[in-house]
């Protein structure tokens, strides 16, 4: 399984974390579901397919829970027959991200969640301070997303 | 099982001298059930290890044909860990100083892990 980054500055919090929580699945994405790094996909469909359906809950849970006055949720945990889904946002310099991470049952969610703090307080380190992102706009959706898919599948 | 009868469990436990905390926990998601712990102790981060090295001992004892493991201890240079398994979803466990009477510490889990199964 390969590790793969868009923004560089991912790629040792993420390895790390891989190894800790002996992750399968490891996505990290912007609330809109772009793909910043990933570990554990090999096609980019199914990365797309995450990372939208990623976002996508993070967006509707967020709603829910402002619903009933909160501002958000810590994290989201699924636990399946086979696999574990664990979903949650962290702030860093270079604004709000969205984690998703699937285990398998050689390691717990407990393990997840302690790691899943140091992934987040590593990669606000590491987050560079001075570039602020950008919103991507409808005109350069299509040309943003073919170039993060080519930095991460290296097609 | 009720909170009520974990919180004593662990009060018992935790009068054992040496001993820092002590925690039931959910063997398969390593997440604290109920604890007792003295300030400092990551609670936490030990009952996501303790499940994790209770999971990979018991693999191992089942590969070895050593059956069920019903107690762990691990001593290390700066204090022991204790794991007692209380069937079918919890563990005991116990974090406490290098030199604590393991034996004494042990009767104590393995009634906490009775209690609880009852």
């Amino acid at each position: 399984m390969s590790t793969t980054v868009v923004e560089t500055w991912t790629e040792e919090p993420l390895v790390r974390y891989v190894a800790q929580a002996s992750a399968r699945i490891v996505v990290v994405m912007t609330p809109a579901g772009q793909v910043l790094a990933q570990h554990g996909f090999t096609r980019a469909v199914d990365l797309m397919g995450a990372s939208a359906l990623g976002a996508a809950i993070m967006a509707s849970s967020t709603a829910l829970a402002q619903q009933v006055g909160e501002t958000g949720f810590g994290a989201l945990y699924h636990s399946g027959q086979k696999h574990g889904i664990h979903l949650a946002a962290c702030q860093t310099p270079r604004g709000t991200l969205v984690v998703l991470t699937v285990f398998g049952k050689e390691t717990s969610i407990g393990l997840v969640q302690l790691f899943h703090e140091e992934f987040v307080t590593a990669l606000q380190r590491a987050a560079p301070v001075d570039q602020e992102r950008k919103p991507i706009l409808a005109a350069d959706f299509e040309s943003e997303l073919n170039k993060s898919l080519t930095s991460l599948f290296r097609r | 099982m009720n909170t009520e009868r974990l919180g004593r469990s662990l009060d018992r436990i935790s009068r054992v001298r040496g001993v820092r905390g002590s925690m039931f926990v959910a063997a398969d998601d390593g997440i604290m059930v109920a604890q007792l712990l003295m300030e400092g102790v990551n609670g936490r981060a030990v009952a996501a290890f303790a499940a994790s090295l209770a999971r990979k001992v018991s693999g191992a004892a089942a590969a070895t044909g050593g059956g069920k493991v019903r107690f762990i201890q691990m001593a290390a240079e700066g204090g022991t860990l204790l794991v007692a398994q209380a069937p079918p979803e919890l563990l005991v466990v116990a974090v406490a100083d290098a030199g604590i009477n393991v034996g004494l510490a042990r009767l104590e889990m393995m009634r906490a892990a009775e209690a609880a199964a009852a």
